[in-house]
């Protein structure tokens, strides 16, 4: 019976034959580790986002007289709505800890280099538009970090020579952050950005599977097949991988639900402490800091002493890092097998990324933007120095075979 | 069915053709897109310019207007207070006004068309908190200066003609915005007709 009701479909779209070719029989490294969690909880991670939000645009009103009070509406008076608020608010932190892990992987494993460009810069597309759509969402509870984060947000583009004030003006829709605003950043973040993420993943995991999974050592598996076509070194995603991210979403929400009910604020960094006020634009909060997340490039921002060139600063910062499969000039992918000078190198960034991240969440004292500009100096050196060591970088030699 | 040869050289044209055409509407059809993200007429109508009388406004005395959205001050300064200005020039980051921080006739010492009337966006060049005017306990901050503003977010100070002093974090002196005097008593806030 099942069987005829599958093989009635499969006459008519390849059913069967997507799920093998990406799941049931998709040749998977046998020698994955940790770091390789974190894509399939960054997919977890982006149904919670889309399921809680939809549900909260269900009661939320976006306008600037009702946005506050309707959150707070959701809070206290609708059934569950705290619980599926504080998710949606714990999720769009837990979305950038495990794409921070998930880049951090392919940063030491290589993944983006050859023939993984393509899909690494799919990944950096997901990465910004996640971080506009961060940006957009925060606006939306209308709190006074809320206005004020955008305000000094959409004042950024103001530093664009010539086209600068219309810009921002075009952006806002008004002469101030104002309902307009308000309400054109809901209909971004709840319709527009999300379908383009949804597409983008689509595109990231197509290309994935075209040129198959990286894996801790950076030996491409595809070239060792045995007499039936199957790489030796690889197994089949399900059951084996399936099982295994199972256990790391076992792990994962753990530590997401004790944040989720012994901490959703996440200790000011998650939910400011401001934005438990509605937004006045006649007053500005005491110290305004982005929420943890944007801090590092905030902090590089900060650290320029001109306008202009701290917004270009902040945006190379990140655009540095789509170009990165073309600064790295070695054919060894794995820190694995690579050189010391690359593990020196990849251990002074994360030290500079994490430091940065700091300092950009506190407020600035003169000796504190003086270590901001070491670090931002630091970061960029990063790529200068990969780019210039990578061509004729001492490597170790790379095995035919997995290790495990 | 005719077998005549292809012609490469017209297929390539008429193609070249049709894609231009579609691209020409694509591009009409974006306006109306891009353009609807500007100010409405609504949101224009309250960013108009605001008419403020100011016959009744006494020496001493600031009163406060909204023109969008922003809190625009009126101040009616004293002979006193304006003999004071120019004693302070060099505790100041830019005395002369030389930054673009006003329209151009107001670009002089005393920041405004009429000495007597200082018309300013009481918004911080700092991150944009709204300094209080302190007409009588300025002194506490700068010592010797009767009035003064006094940003209580960051500790930024401006004089009577909303100049910026040094050693604080404001770097720009306060937004001076475009306005005329329709008569005497009456000044419009947000526009102007060039040189008023």
């Amino acid at each position: 019976m099942v069987k005829n009701i599958v093989d009635w479909i499969d006459a008519r779209i390849p059913m069967t034959a997507t799920y093998n070719r990406h799941v049931g029989q998709y040749p998977t490294p046998k020698n994955f580790n940790f770091w390789y969690f974190f894509g399939s909880l960054a997919l977890l991670v982006l149904v919670n986002q889309l399921l809680t939000g939809i549900w909260l645009t269900m009661n939320y009103v976006p306008t600037a007289e009702g946005a506050f009070a309707s959150v707070e509406y959701i809070m206290r008076d609708v059934e569950y709505g705290w619980l599926l608020r504080y998710m949606h608010s714990t999720g769009a932190s837990a979305f950038f800890v495990v794409v921070y892990l998930h880049m951090f992987r392919g940063l030491i494993y290589g993944s983006y280099q050859k023939p993984r460009e393509l899909l690494w810069l799919f990944g950096m597309l997901i990465f910004l538009v996640l971080m506009a759509e961060a940006f957009m969402g925060y606006l939306l509870p209308w709190g006074q970090m809320s206005y004020w984060g955008a305000q000094v947000i959409i004042s950024l583009f103001g530093a664009i020579p010539f086209i600068g004030d219309d810009l921002t003006l075009w952006i806002r829709g008004d002469y101030v952050v104002s309902g307009a605003t308000l309400n054109r950043f809901f209909a971004l973040h709840v319709i527009a950005l999300p379908l383009v993420l949804v597409v983008l993943v689509f595109l990231h995991l197509i290309a994935l599977h075209e040129v198959g999974s990286n894996n801790p050592d950076g030996v491409e598996v595809k070239k060792n097949k045995d007499e039936n076509g199957w790489p030796v070194d690889a197994i089949p995603f399900h059951p084996y991988y399936t099982v295994k991210d199972i256990m790391g979403v076992a792990g994962f929400l753990i530590v997401f639900c004790y944040v989720l009910f012994f901490m959703p604020e996440g200790g000011g960094y998650f939910l400011e402490k401001p934005n438990f006020e509605a937004a006045n634009p006649m007053k500005t909060p005491e110290h305004i800091a982005p929420v943890w997340y944007f801090t590092p490039f905030y902090a590089i921002l900060r650290a320029i002493p001109d306008k202009l060139l701290g917004v270009v600063g902040m945006g190379l910062a990140i655009a540095v890092l789509f170009v990165l499969p073309w600064l790295d000039r070695c054919k060894v992918k794995s820190i694995r097998y690579r050189g010391l000078i690359h593990k020196i190198n990849i251990a002074q960034f994360t030290v500079s990324f994490l430091i940065l991240g700091y300092l950009g969440a506190v407020p600035a004292t003169p000796t504190l933007t003086i270590a901001a500009r070491i670090f931002t100096l630091t970061y960029f050196g990063f790529f200068v120095a990969l780019w210039v060591y990578s061509k004729n970088e001492k490597t170790k030699p790379v095995p035919t075979r997995v290790t495990h | 069915m005719s077998n005549a040869p292809v012609d490469t050289g017209r297929r390539r044209f008429l193609t070249a053709a049709t894609a231009v055409v579609g691209g020409a509407g694509a591009v009409a059809v974006a306006v109306p897109f891009i353009k609807s993200w500007n100010p409405s007429a609504k949101a224009k109508a309250a960013g108009a310019p605001v008419e403020v009388n100011i016959s009744k406004v006494e020496p001493g005395q600031l009163i406060r207007v909204e023109w969008r959205g922003k809190p625009v001050w009126v101040v009616r300064r004293t002979d006193a207070i304006l003999s004071e200005l120019p004693k302070l020039d060099g505790q100041l980051r830019d005395p002369a006004s030389e930054e673009l921080q006003q329209p151009e006739y107001a670009a002089n010492p005393a920041r405004s068309i009429k000495p007597e009337f200082f018309i300013a966006v009481g918004i911080c060049t700092h991150l944009g908190c709204s300094p209080t005017y302190l007409p009588d306990s300025f002194g506490e901050q700068v010592e010797g200066v009767t009035a003064g503003f006094f940003c209580p977010c960051h500790g930024s100070k401006f004089d009577m003609a909303g100049r910026v002093f040094q050693g604080v974090p404001a770097p720009l002196n306060l937004v001076v915005p475009p306005h005329q005097y329709v008569d005497d008593g009456t000044v419009l806030i947000g526009v102007d007709t060039g040189a008023a």
